[in-house]
């Protein structure tokens, strides 16, 4: 993993002592709400519907245990016992003091992490996959990368003040793991006769105007990478619109300006930028890359399993998958437990999976987009300790990639944008689809929920997505089917008029029967779905 | 019927407009009438409350807009952690 050298920590520790200085200022009265409140989002920030919300950064979902047990801390000493995994790879607490957030800061820092850019018109956390140096079909591991995107793209002078936000993620691999298409920018690091470039997709997203990237370079080699995205950057910031923040997105930029145009002003750009040295020497480089080198693996570790325990067995079928070492298994904690809230994880559940991480994954753990935790290294043989662990805690649920591992957004229960409440309509389908047997029969089924057409739950993306609208002062949800954020990526289409809350859940289970139904072989829901189309889906929702 | 509510400024917490001050607990909030703007306001750059705002009430005493019954109750997913979580979020 990554570790800071001694300008990373003087950056951050400077920026707590700024931030407590600020909150003092505003508690003092020095300065007004309306000119604290641009200088708290930078850190974090957000005042939501109960309490002021502190959206933490993990850098591209990569933490070590000792990371993850200060989370845990904060949950405990500052918060409600509690913290919220986002489906950007991020923590989030809910139920923060303004007058604690310094000393919360502080804690952050001297485990090197802050909250820095998780708000605000700048580029935020880069993502990525969270099998990343774990995966056997990755062509390079893409965390130095995107720990180059992020000191790059830390405090970046010219990108603090964007249109609008701007997301990049960074795969390694043909499978997507990290909804790639659906950012701003996405990038997939490849080979070409055996050098390494990327892939550049630009202007995907969710929100009100879903969109998939369109590729606006089929391969940039490695060593132009930066200067490719300062100009990808430079373009947008130089046209994107500024006078309608719901027009202000780069996707929106792209489909007004043709892919073609945007590209071409692009290669203009970045010939200029490439004359300029952005791009690090290969020193440099090479010093971050050390920091992600493969743990110490023990080559004699064995590849048996003993799958005697049942329910063990149906958790490794479900959520163990393929490591590239010999003996390792790359373990999935999914934080779905049958009835409870999407990516809520206790104090005690988060030092639990820190101290797994320590003793069974080289102290590592990764935060997945879907809102759950990997332990992205651990000895097969381990595996069973793991598990009754886990099991202990509440933790084992076997539930990886199936209809109740849904993503949901906080919601009308926490968010002040939502307009309906997402968590609750999570709850009831978990609870109406509890027996895993059924689950399981039922196959891959990617569920997603987002309380306002923010689409923070991914919904677009969702096989069966969920969308909460308020319909004169009432809570209503519209169901959306055949969306991925995978390599076979497609924006789900709407059906037709919602539901309330327990219409909704009735009408995903007519969903469901249906594709049981006239699913051919082992043909996944998405497949039915893209084979028979909307009309006999339509026709089992509507009737 | 109006109600004020906005945030504690140092704990986040949400609060309501008792005509005296401000309380947690929306039970204790009364009727602003005429006079929410000027109480707003004073009350704003007395630092008493941040964020705050004018809501509509209904004859239950409660906001009437569902985002601001969840305010009053809390989550209604952690029952636990709200100050009344037994206010129905349905309107009455």
């Amino acid at each position: 993993m990554y570790q800071y050298d001694k300008y990373d920590q003087a950056i951050v520790d400077a920026r707590v002592e700024e931030f407590r200085d600020q909150v003092r200022r505003r508690m003092a009265g020095e300065i007004t709400e309306d000119q604290f409140k641009p200088l708290r989002l930078m850190n974090g920030l957000y005042l939501q519907l109960h309490a002021y919300m502190l959206r933490v950064a993990i850098p591209y979902g990569t933490l070590s245990g000792k990371q993850m047990k200060m989370l845990g801390h904060i949950a405990r000493k500052y918060d409600r016992d509690y913290g919220h995994f986002t489906t950007r790879q991020n923590l989030q607490y809910n139920w923060i003091k303004l007058e604690d957030t310094p000393d919360i800061l502080a804690d952050l820092a001297s485990v090197e992490m802050h909250a820095i850019q998780t708000s605000g018109n700048c580029i935020r956390n880069i993502s990525s996959d969270q099998y990343a140096g774990a995966a056997a079909d990755e062509v390079t591991d893409p965390r130095p990368w995107a720990e180059l995107l992020r000191q790059w793209s830390t405090f970046h002078p010219e990108f603090s003040y964007l249109p609008r936000k701007f997301k990049i993620a960074v795969i390694a691999s043909a499978e997507d793991r990290a909804a790639m298409r659906l950012h701003d920018i996405g990038i997939e690091l490849v080979k070409k006769d055996g050098v390494l470039g990327a892939r550049i997709f630009v202007g995907g997203g969710m929100g009100r105007t879903p969109m998939i990237a369109p590729e606006i370079n089929p391969f940039v080699p490695a060593e132009d990478l930066l200067s490719y995205l300062e100009a990808c950057l430079r373009v947008y910031n130089r046209y994107g619109r500024r006078d309608n923040a719901y027009k202000a997105r780069i996707k929106i930029l792209i489909h007004e300006h043709g892919a073609d145009n945007y590209r071409a002003d692009v290669a203009k750009e970045f010939a200029h930028v490439k004359t300029l040295g952005l791009d690090p020497p290969l020193a440099e480089f090479d010093r971050i890359t050390a920091f992600f080198a493969a743990p110490a693996f023990d080559a004699t570790a064995a590849d048996d399993l003993d799958l005697s325990d049942p329910d063990f067995a149906v958790w490794v079928d479900q959520n163990v998958k393929p490591h590239k070492a010999k003996g390792y298994a790359i373990v999935n904690i999914a934080v779905k437990p049958t009835g409870g809230i999407p990516g809520d994880a206790t104090s005690d559940q988060i030092d639990l999976m820190a101290d797994l991480a320590t003793a069974y994954s080289f102290d590592e753990l990764r935060v997945t987009h879907a809102q759950n935790i990997v332990l992205p290294h651990v000895k097969k043989a381990d595996l069973y300790a793991v598990w009754q662990k886990l099991n202990d805690a509440g933790l084992a649920n076997a539930n990886l990639d199936l209809i109740s591992d849904i993503i949901a957004c906080p919601g009308l229960d926490y968010c002040s944008l939502a307009n309906a409440r997402s968590i609750p309509v999570a709850q009831k389908i978990s609870e109406r689809f509890a027996d895993l047997e059924r689950q399981r029969d039922i196959g891959e089924l990617k569920l997603k929920i987002s309380g306002c057409i923010n689409a923070c739950g991914h919904h677009h993306a969702g096989h069966i997505g969920i969308l909460g609208v308020d319909k004169k002062g009432v809570e209503n949800y519209q169901i959306t089917l055949g969306g991925s954020g995978a390599e076979d990526v497609s924006i789900g289409k709407i059906m037709g008029p919602g539901f309330d809350e327990n219409g909704a859940v009735d009408a995903i289970e007519r969903i469901v029967e249906k594709y049981r139904e006239v699913r051919e072989g082992d043909e996944r829901f998405l497949d039915t779905y893209r084979r028979v189309g909307n009309d006999v889906f339509k026709e089992a929702i509507y009737g | 019927m109006k109600l004020l509510t906005g945030n504690d400024l140092g704990s986040g917490d949400v609060v309501w407009w008792t005509g005296k001050g401000w309380s947690r607990n929306v039970h204790e909030a009364v009727d602003a009438g005429d006079a929410a703007e000027a109480i707003l306001k004073e009350e704003e750059a007395a630092r008493r409350v941040n964020a705050s705002y004018a809501v509509d009430a209904g004859a239950d005493g409660l906001p009437l807009h569902i985002k601001d019954r969840v305010r009053a109750a809390g989550p209604s997913v952690r029952k636990d952690l709200g100050v009344n979580p037994e206010i129905r979020l349905e309107k009455a």
